[in-house]
């Protein structure tokens, strides 16, 4: 990560600003997630483009600015401004024990089949989700198969009739 | 709601106590309040909806009746399913039900390498590949540093095939629209004229489809040296069939019928609901990235952003056919400014040697070998990039931990967001435009489902 820590670090909202190969990178903590994205809202960041999600099992080394505890999960939301012509991109921590964070479908109602897939890729729950199901996999499944200790292998499938 | 200290000192200063009057910012409403939250979609589980079959008819009451669409339905574009609650003929409610197509590409992708990754991404849109191997790539360059250092002609080819992609895909669209709304010639119609894109497509690229031909550094191979009569020959036979289109279609009082006024959406539902692409720009707003975020060389093209006033399934209709025209205006632009050059970047960490060397140089040899089988190391970082697509913004964020794969690889499918204002579009709708309305959003469930 190029966050260099220059004398005062640049924040906004009071939450760390940071920069990412040239592209604005907002360091949110999980208790002021929505209160932020509510002012990002009223700054004319109209359109939530992608919400996704990060499993940092296997990389908790990771470099992350000054007073950013890293944890294993890792909420990214890219936000575009259509009459600024901006993008931003907010970032918030996740801990493994309790993967719970603030859905945004009241504020971009477009957020719903994202969160959806986060929840069903990683098992992050979205509190407020007006229907937080399985959207990718079927409604059965066991396990959240984006996580890195889902392991990438096959299933065996039984053909109806194959000779055994 | 706790009225701020400006509303108590103007509703002071005017002597009236009549309360807060001033609009409240958008943050403090929910969904529900701004009327993007109308009760369009159906949320109900299988689990749920499968008791329904329990539930006995009672010819009396006034009853809703939920039906499925898809996933086999020939016009669901693959496999989207669509659980319809029906009054009447009348929908009322429908949630679009996906995933039928997920294949765990994004997994995969973690366990590709960065040259590798374009096999994988390039079969996620599978009617515009090169646009998802060309952000995939564009992602991967802009992590290496390099973003700034591919060759010239390398990305006036890039451009060359994105445009000349967004044709093929469109056309297939006129198709697929065609077939949906009834007029199954246009079929084969918009069919001919896409393999005729293709086929210059299999000259360059060696394939149809699936390409994997813009990767990170650059492309994989020049063009074949006549390749500027190929497009001119695209250029020349094109503006008569897209004629005949006008007269098949667009003028016609039967398809403007079927589709005026049919699946309409406001600007506001759309931004809210993320839509991008035609969706967007069909309901008035300009919004089109090669304009407004312009990356490679669009900045230099003279082009229009075709809007449409509606935001309904006509005008959706009517920008793709437009921006077939804007394409074959952008791609003449481009015949005249590719330079010579290399096409691919001379930066040994990330370009294999060429064929000619590994003859006789037992080093690039070992580098060529080095290149494919472990891949090249990819600084520590993340980068979100996005270009337009044919059907909207398709944006890659990849995460690297400094490996040859990628730690994460995710792409944003314009298609898995625009589904989501299919409930809006057929809420008060017939059934039977329910095709009509799938058709003009034009999602790719490869995409939609990864």
């Amino acid at each position: 990560m190029s966050t260099e820590a220059s004398a005062t670090p640049a924040t906004l909202h009071d939450c760390l600003l940071g920069d990412s190969r040239g592209q604005a990178v907002l360091f949110v903590p999980k208790q002021s997630y929505m209160s932020t994205m509510k002012k990002l809202v009223d700054d004319r960041f109209e359109m939530c483009v992608d919400l996704t999600a990060v499993d940092f099992l296997t990389h908790a080394s990771r470099s992350l600015p000054d007073g950013i505890a890293a944890e294993r999960f890792e909420i990214v939301v890219n936000l575009l401004s259509l009459s600024k012509r901006e993008r931003l991109r907010v970032r918030v921590q996740v801990s493994e024990s309790d993967p719970n964070i603030d859905s945004l479908f009241d504020l971009y109602p477009g957020t719903e089949a994202m969160e959806r897939e986060v929840f069903d890729m990683f098992g992050i729950s979205f509190v407020g989700h007006p229907d937080l199901t399985r959207i990718l996999m079927p409604e059965d499944w066991q396990g959240h198969p984006l996580r890195k200790d889902y392991a990438q292998g096959r299933i065996p499938v039984q053909f109806k009739g194959a000779a055994s | 709601m706790t009225p701020r200290e400006s509303d108590t000192v103007i509703s002071a200063a005017a002597g009236t106590n009549e309360g807060n009057q001033e609009l409240r910012s958008r943050s403090e409403l929910t969904a529900k309040e701004v009327m993007r939250e109308v009760g369009a979609v159906l949320r109900m589980s299988e689990a749920d909806a499968a008791l329904l079959a329990e539930v006995e008819a009672d010819p009396g009451e006034d009853q809703t009746m939920i039906i499925n669409m898809g996933p086999q339905h020939p016009s669901t574009h693959g496999v989207l399913r669509l659980m319809l609650e029906l009054k009447g003929e009348t929908v009322l409610r429908c949630k679009p039900i996906i995933g039928y197509l997920h294949t765990g590409m994004e997994k995969t992708g973690e366990s590709l390498t960065f040259m590798q990754g374009g096999t994988n991404v390039t079969r996620m849109d599978y009617l515009s590949p090169l646009n998802s191997e060309l952000v995939f790539s564009m992602a991967t360059e802009k992590l290496l540093g390099i973003d700034g250092d591919i060759p010239e002609r390398a990305v006036w080819i890039r451009m060359l095939l994105s445009e000349l992609n967004r044709m093929s895909s469109h056309l297939l669209f006129m198709a697929t629209n065609g077939m949906d709304i009834g007029a199954v010639s246009m079929m084969l119609y918009g069919w001919r004229e896409r393999e005729v894109v293709l086929r210059f497509f299999q000259k360059v690229t060696g394939l149809r489809m699936n390409h994997n031909f813009i990767r990170p550094g650059g492309v994989a191979a020049d063009l074949p040296a006549d390749w500027r009569d190929d497009v001119m020959s695209i250029l020349d036979m094109l503006p008569d069939r897209l004629g005949e289109y006008d007269v098949l279609m667009t003028n016609q009082p039967i398809w403007r019928e079927r589709l005026q006024g049919v699946g309409v959406i406001t600007q506001a539902e759309a931004i809210a609901l993320g839509a991008t692409g035609p969706i967007l720009r069909s309901t008035g707003l300009a919004w089109d990235l090669r304009r407004d975020m312009p990356y490679m060389h669009y900045d230099e093209l003279e082009f229009d952003v075709i809007v449409g006033s509606y935001g309904d399934a006509f005008d959706r209709y009517a920008i793709r056919l437009n921006e077939i025209r804007e394409s074959m205006r952008i791609v003449r632009q481009i015949l005249d400014r590719v330079p010579r050059g290399d096409y691919r970047i001379q930066d040994k960490k990330v370009t294999p040697p060429p064929r000619a060397r590994i003859d006789e140089s037992m080093e690039a040899l070992i580098h060529h070998f080095k290149i494919f089988t472990e891949g090249f190391k990819v600084p520590e970082g993340e980068v979100y990039v996005a270009i337009e697509s044919p059907r909207g913004e398709v944006g890659c964020y990849i995460a690297s931990d400094g490996s040859p794969t990628p730690y994460r690889m995710h792409v944003r499918a314009p298609s898995f967001v625009n589904v989501q204002a299919l409930p809006h579009m057929m809420r008060g709708g017939l059934v039977a435009d329910a095709v009509a309305v799938i058709s003009s959003v034009d999602p790719v469930l490869g995409e939609v489902d990864r």
